[in-house]
């Protein structure tokens, strides 16, 4: 967008001082290897010394980036420092051990991890085909009148504080899945065993519900914004090939945007992974692993966020530290394996069209 | 002329305000969130009876409270239970414990249509927390509630998922009437429930157990009576059923008063007396007794003496219960040694 502007600016202006700097001998190699260039980078080169900015530009971005790695180190080493009691104590049965029992003192995180990770996929599975289909049919479908509304909304519910969903689910979502949604999926399905009773309609389902609709802007609006970046010209190339218009999106917009989609994606994983104050406030609390999803549960981010304050003692007090330590690699692993799947999902055949 | 007056005034302000914060103290406490209503009243209109002292009370929970004491960053503590031990002699500054006005934790309910209130044996309301007794119409809860009719129903136990002094009272009223929910479950600020339903603070609980049919759980009296609560009977040690009243709980500190050990680590839950309500707790403040800073002590000590003479008088009306007389007394000679 800017470069069209600025070059026909130095023609008109700048023709005087490559006069005098054409006499100036050992600039004339480069000005002649850099024949095109050479009258916007010499209009440049009046308006400011390029070198010193440039340097200090990419220095203070190369902090910035580096500021990343210091600021997760400094967490890993705040987390594993002030959780060594704990680390010290169960090792790495704490990631296995089932019970967690502060009268006796003997802390594993496994419910809490297995409820996390749990809720979360389900948020996602639920979240991510509702909000790519809103986003393909801002982009594609909707009428213009419509457009704005949605996308509005759609930024609204990014807006919603936690604690207001908590409150929602807790008043409205929850007798709703107690009376309504809870008999009608354990009539359906209750046969595949995650749905059963007995159903409170506080439950890790409750929680990936509000969970879901918590990452819903997140995904929508940024793989809206990633589709809206591909060239029409890919539209109408696949239009003109006589494609119908479910294909021309598969094709063309889908297709060549997917890694921004999954990008989206990940950061509502991500959301859904940390999320602390809704879900807690519907998710039952109850460290069990259960296969019915419609049984209580409990969170890595809640369990902190529970007992953090009235912990007493050295030990407990590591082990909820651990826990954040739990939660951290529990994000990485989860990241990770979306990003391994991205790779071996788009790995090599970038170019075909289906 | 006018600069001068202008910088004249400017240094009479500064000088004020440079004699005000010499004489001026600020304490700043940190602790336990139950008794956070009245002990913010307290501080606040001890302030203005004594201008320029400031108490600033941060509710932050009884183990914070008690860290934070313990390692000198705030200039004294509170907590709904007592400090252990190890955690006294962990502590880097020599505390004592002061009683300041007692909490009670009632049982609620929510079963459709039971229009009188239920009665809980405490063996009762322990084996419901164990999953011994599952359904409402149990032959042990029928026994207690003759010619209510109980339904065939699965009762759905609700606690605390938040550490909480409420907790360590509940548990340690069931952890005394029960061996089996003491060998298995135990007192603490948050302990491993074997079934049931967490949910964060006395609104949560009691959220949950108003939308959940057939739910029962546990909150505090005040909140409770704050909220027009309906919640049940309880038998005391006597043998006597009581709901829940702060003449009750004051009768059940009043009837452990009897042998109250000096440092007031004490626990009155299932307390002796006729009128005592079995599911009752002191909560204190913890204060070191010798202040780093001798000023501080003084205003602490004059505090707590204030506290005695106006302060317990205020605790009915915000539905604390008021100290008994004679653990008033006994507090006046742990005071006294505060420097």
């Amino acid at each position: 967008m800017n470069e069209p502007k600025l070059i026909p600016m130095p023609q008109t202006v700048v023709t005087a001082p490559k006069m005098d700097a054409v006499p100036s001998g050992d600039a004339q190699p480069a000005q002649t290897r850099l024949a095109a260039p050479s009258v916007i980078r010499q209009f440049l080169n009046q308006k400011s010394s390029g070198r010193v900015p440039d340097g200090l530009f990419g220095g203070l971005m190369l902090i910035c980036a580096l500021s990343i790695f210091v600021i997760v180190l400094l967490i890993v080493f705040v987390l594993v420092r002030d959780s060594r009691l704990s680390l010290h104590a169960f090792g790495f049965k704490f990631f296995t051990g089932t019970v967690w029992d502060p009268v006796s003192g003997d802390f594993g995180a496994l419910p809490f991890i297995y409820g996390t990770v749990v809720s979360s996929l389900l948020a996602v599975a639920m979240s991510v085909p509702l909000a790519l289909l809103v986003a393909i049919f801002v982009l594609e479908i909707c009428p213009q009148f419509l457009r704005g509304p949605i996308s509005f909304l759609t930024e609204l519910l990014a807006a919603i504080p936690s604690v207001v969903y908590g409150l929602w689910g807790v008043f409205v979502l929850v007798p709703i899945i107690r009376d309504q949604v809870g008999p009608v999926l354990e009539k359906y399905l209750g046969w595949t065993g995650f749905f059963a009773e007995p159903n409170f309609g506080v439950s890790i389902f409750t929680a990936s519900v509000i969970l879901a609709i918590m990452i819903f802007p997140v995904i929508s609006s940024i793989s809206r914004d990633v589709m809206k970046v591909v060239p029409p010209s890919q539209r109408e190339a696949a239009l003109a090939l006589g494609a119908t218009r479910w294909e021309m999106i598969r094709i063309s917009v889908l297709r060549n945007s997917r890694i921004g989609i999954v990008g989206s994606v990940i950061l509502g994983l991500g959301r859904a992974l940390g999320e602390t104050m809704a879900v807690t406030m519907v998710i039952g609390n109850h460290p069990d692993m259960m296969k019915n999803l419609f049984a209580p549960g409990y969170t890595l981010a809640s369990v902190i966020a529970n007992e953090f304050t009235e912990a007493t003692g050295d030990l407990y007090l590591s082990a909820l530290i651990e826990i954040g330590l739990a939660l951290f690699l529990v994000t990485i692993v989860v990241n990770a394996i979306a990003r391994l799947l991205v790779w071996a999902v788009t790995r090599g055949n970038a170019a075909r069209a289906h | 002329m006018n600069f001068k007056a202008i910088s004249a005034a400017a240094l009479a302000a500064v000088l004020t305000a440079g004699t005000m914060t010499a004489t001026a103290q600020h304490l700043t406490g940190a602790g336990a969130t139950f008794p956070n209503p009245i002990y913010s009243r307290w501080f606040s209109e001890y302030s203005a009876a004594h201008p320029g002292v400031q108490i600033n009370y941060q509710s932050v929970g009884s183990g914070a409270g008690i860290r934070q004491v313990s390692e000198k960053t705030v200039d004294f503590g509170a907590s709904d239970g007592p400090m252990s031990d190890e955690q006294l002699a962990a502590s880097k500054v020599k505390l004592v414990h002061v009683p300041t006005v007692l909490g009670a934790v009632v049982p609620v309910y929510n079963i459709p249509g039971a229009k009188t209130a239920l009665k809980f044996a405490p063996d009762v309301i322990a084996d419901i927390y164990l999953g011994k007794i599952t359904k409402w119409n149990d032959p042990r809860i029928v026994k207690d509630n003759p010619g209510v009719s109980l339904p065939d129903h699965q009762i759905l136990p609700v606690y605390r998922s938040d550490g909480s002094g409420t907790t360590y009272i509940f548990t340690d009223f069931l952890s005394k009437v029960s061996p089996a929910f003491a060998s298995t479950i135990g007192k603490n600020t948050s302990v491993r429930w074997p079934l049931g339903i967490g949910q964060k603070g006395n609104e949560g609980v009691a959220g949950m157990v108003r939308n959940s049919p057939f739910s029962f759980g546990y909150v505090e009296l005040i909140y409770a009576k704050a909220n027009n609560m309906e919640y049940g009977y309880v038998r005391n040690a006597a043998g006597k059923w009581l709901q829940a009243s702060t003449d009750g709980v004051t009768a059940a500190a009043a009837g452990a008063a009897k042998n109250m050990p000096a440092d007031y680590r004490v626990s009155i839950t299932n307390a002796p007396g006729a009128d005592a309500y079995p599911i009752s707790s002191f909560t204190w403040l913890l204060i070191p007794i010798k202040s780093d800073d001798p000023a501080k002590g003084k205003v602490i000590k004059d505090f707590l003496t204030w506290m005695l003479d106006k302060g317990e008088a205020e605790a009915n009306q915000m539905t604390y219960a008021p100290l008994p007389k004679s653990v008033i007394e006994m507090e006046r000679k742990t005071i006294a040694t505060i420097q």
